[in-house]
């Protein structure tokens, strides 16, 4: 059967991708970034992910206001990279796992979740940025992903809770997968940002690290947060991380049927500031 | 019975609801069409009659022209959608937010470098600072 090992969480800031592409890694403003991201790729490597389930939210790029999904996966083959109007980034196109993607869809559904099915779509920054930072600058992505988009962008989005039990569906439906693959599930966004209005720039180091204490220690605690919480503290951008609660939800501790224990701190990194957002970065393994 | 809407008192900050959601259409749709470089180049030749293509309001259009983001935002704009308009004028994600703010880019940044704005006095319309 599949087996979810280890969830990744961390910010997608779209300079980020700009600072790689244009190898500006190495200026003093952006060594402490990549250098957060270090360990990750040297763990990468020996986990070797079957799969990547990837929590991620379009950023007015695959999704205009003509349609706007709530939970949508990604069931295709394949994805390329998005012109999101500087032109594609110079990454590797996205390989898909139609078969799982589409076996996670049913299960899902018939759990009450009821998720859109893209079969094409384009991925923006908030795909590829953490599979640049996770993964490095490869000729080709090591493993396939699924993109599971979550709209952020009109309110109301879903909340902290909602979330936190659609993780745990996930988890039902990926465990319930013949085939031994080894699968990660990814959270990805924020941290603490906002992008417009007056009150732009704002970030909350000491909310961030609570954030991060309780979904580690109290995700269930956390999932119970109001957006209202989340705007007023992290920023109108900052409400991205109930995007975490997803991939937080599939881990073992939180589910009762093969119920484990509470998940191993790998890694933990935070840094302000990557243009307007404080970066946020975490892997819990499960036990 | 009227909608429960618990944020319309953080300051400086419009949530993008269903409702502004409903206003901005166009004017998103607008800036969604400056995804492909034709456009883009159709809307650089000639700004106001490349809007005069979409029905937006007079308002929307000349908050456009002047690149007002904030009163492109109170009219319905959505900043992810917004951020095609910077894109087409070769402008960063942190010029853009800067803009919005009063401040210069330079102190923008300087800001941003420093932690970035607290959130002290920054919670509440009307809240002491």
């Amino acid at each position: 059967m599949a087996k979810i090992s280890a969830s990744v969480f961390t910010s997608h800031v779209p300079a980020i991708g700009a600072a790689l592409d244009l190898g500006k890694t190495g200026e003093d403003y952006w060594k402490p970034v990549f250098a957060g991201y270090d360990f990750a790729k040297q763990w990468e490597k020996e986990q070797k992910p079957d799969v990547v389930f990837l929590v991620f939210n379009d950023h007015a790029t695959a999704f205009s206001l003509d349609m706007i999904p709530t939970f949508a996966i990604g069931t295709a083959a394949e994805y390329q990279p998005a012109d999101e109007g500087w032109g594609p980034r110079p990454v590797p196109k996205v390989i898909g796992h139609p078969k799982l993607a589409a076996h996670i869809a049913q299960s899902v559904i018939q759990d009450d979740f009821d998720l859109t099915i893209v079969n094409k779509m384009d991925v923006d920054h908030g795909l590829t940025v953490p599979l640049s930072l996770i993964f490095g600058q490869v000729d080709a992505w090591p493993c396939p992903v699924i993109p599971f988009a979550v709209n952020v962008v009109q309110y109301p989005v879903p909340s902290g809770r909602r979330c936190f039990m659609l993780g745990k569906a996930i988890r039902k439906a990926i465990e319930s997968y013949d085939e031994p693959l080894n699968v990660q599930i990814w959270g990805t966004g924020g941290m603490s940002h906002q992008l417009q209005g007056p009150r732009a720039g704002l970030i909350n180091r000491e909310w961030d690290n609570a954030f991060l204490d309780k979904l580690i220690n109290d995700p269930d605690g956390l999932s119970k947060v109001p957006h209202i919480d989340y705007v007023r503290e992290a920023g109108s951008e900052g409400i991205e991380l109930v995007m975490w609660l997803i991939a937080r939800g599939a881990m073992s501790d939180v589910n009762e049927t093969k119920k484990g224990n509470a998940p191993t701190v790998r890694h933990r990194f935070y840094h302000v500031p990557a243009s307007n957002t404080a970066v946020g970065h975490l892997i819990l393994e499960n036990n | 019975m009227s909608l429960d809407k618990p944020y319309t008192d953080v300051p400086g900050t419009t949530i993008f609801d269903a409702d502004m959601s409903r206003m901005g259409y166009h004017l998103n749709q607008f800036c969604m069409s400056l995804m492909k470089a034709e456009n883009r180049a159709r809307f650089k030749a000639n700004e106001r009659a490349y809007l005069d293509e979409w029905p937006m309001s007079e308002e929307q259009k000349q908050a456009v022209l002047d690149r007002d983001l904030n009163r492109c935002i109170a009219l319905g704009g959505n900043i992810y959608f917004l951020a095609k308009i910077g894109a087409t004028d070769g402008k960063s994600f942190q010029q853009m937010a800067g803009s919005m703010t009063g401040m210069t880019e330079d102190q923008y940044r300087e800001m941003m470098i420093k932690g970035g704005r607290s959130p002290e006095g920054n919670r509440y319309t009307g809240e002491k600072k």
